[in-house]
């Protein structure tokens, strides 16, 4: 029952933001708003405590399959094929190198900035 | 036979076929992924992806039929965005003991690809369109199609360029992370949520539990930064290419 109060929750949440976002003609996506909706319903205490229990229950639903969640839009991409037109190999090149440069990017500020401690190394991704 | 392409061809029409064929395929690809210990190129939305684009080319079945059904797990994406409250807010003490250092690597990775893809794309003779649905690919599909409309993009490209990203990502992570010498898994993590957003945190939560929550915080940062920035610094750089 918690997942789905948690759920019914965040559903009310992205609607209050696209009705925001549209209402006062905001630059921003209705789930973002929605986002900071719920980060401030965990923050003030008195919501903190009915919201918590279901909204972590309906988001480690959500999140441990969020990548189910991305395949019919990846299927999408042979039906929009044809939008690619004649660019499809400098896309291909741009999205392959500017996601290289995130990657290395990232984690090499990230890797400066935040000094390592001698730890035990496991499985990573 | 004439019976069975009927048959066919009823049940490709209902939602159910989209809605059955996601799930099925999918946790038919989780299971390969699982069993060949995770190995990055067994992503399991790449194939799933390969696997259902080639069956509806094969039977000749039209994508809005497809989508008529995988609507039902599409529209989940909006909430899951809005779920990401959930690791940012257990995170919030390690984001305040650290938040130079992950807020600098979260400007520096993000717009790292977005000048990356911005700069690559034009230099390549790129559309003005184009350019702005590319922008913010990296901040997960249903963000970086509602920032490409503002944007003056197409929202379905910027989906495509989006889930490619994170496949890209998430293939690519483990040699080029390897490759750096970046061990930790909170700096791996973050480099996959930032660089390749949801399907590259899915990659991360798999492999190792603190590279999760520190992949869902980076692609929550991106996700903040893609909406509140990208539509107050790209319009003028847009005016001038």
């Amino acid at each position: 029952m918690g997942a789905l109060q948690g759920l019914a929750l965040l559903l009310l949440a992205q609607s209050a933001g696209e009705l925001l976002v549209r209402a006062l003609r905001l630059p921003l996506p209705g789930p973002v708003l929605g986002l900071g909706l719920v980060l401030a319903l965990l923050a003030w205490a008195p919501t903190r405590r009915l919201v918590a229990a279901p909204v972590e229950a309906a988001a480690d639903g959500l999140l441990a399959h969020l990548s189910l969640l991305f395949v019919p839009l990846g299927v999408g991409v042979i039906a929009h094929l044809g939008l690619l037109g004649g660019h499809a190999l400098a896309l291909a090149l741009v999205v392959l190198v500017s996601t290289l440069a995130g990657l290395v990017v990232t984690g090499l500020v990230l890797q400066a900035l935040w000094p390592e401690r001698p730890e035990p190394v496991e499985a990573t991704p | 036979m004439s019976s069975f392409v009927e048959l066919w061809l009823y049940l490709s029409a209902t939602p159910l076929f989209g809605l059955t064929a996601t799930l099925v395929v999918y946790v038919a690809a989780h299971g390969v992924y699982t069993r060949l210990g995770q190995a990055p190129w067994a992503n399991p939305v790449l194939w799933s992806v390969l696997v259902l684009a080639l069956l509806l080319l094969g039977t000749g079945t039209p994508y809005e039929a497809y989508f008529s059904g995988a609507q039902f797990i599409h529209v989940l994406l909006g909430p899951a965005v809005v779920a990401l409250a959930w690791p940012l807010w257990q995170r919030r003490a390690e984001l305040r003991s650290r938040p130079v250092a992950l807020a600098a690597a979260a400007l520096a990775g993000g717009g790292a690809a977005v000048a990356v893809a911005v700069g690559l794309g034009w230099a390549l003779g790129l559309p003005v369109p184009l350019l702005a649905s590319l922008a913010p690919k990296g901040s997960t599909a249903p963000v970086a199609m509602g920032v490409a409309g503002t944007l003056g993009g197409e929202p379905a490209l910027a989906a495509v360029f989006a889930v490619l990203t994170g496949l890209v990502g998430a293939v690519l992570a483990k040699p080029v992370l390897d490759a750096l010498k970046l061990r930790r898994p909170e700096v791996r993590g973050f480099a996959l949520g930032t660089a390749a957003h949801g399907i590259g945190a899915a990659r991360a939560w798999q492999v190792h539990p603190a590279a999760g929550a520190y992949a869902a915080l980076g692609l929550s940062l991106q996700v903040l930064l893609a909406a509140l920035l990208l539509p107050l610094l790209l319009p003028p750089l847009l005016r001038l290419l």
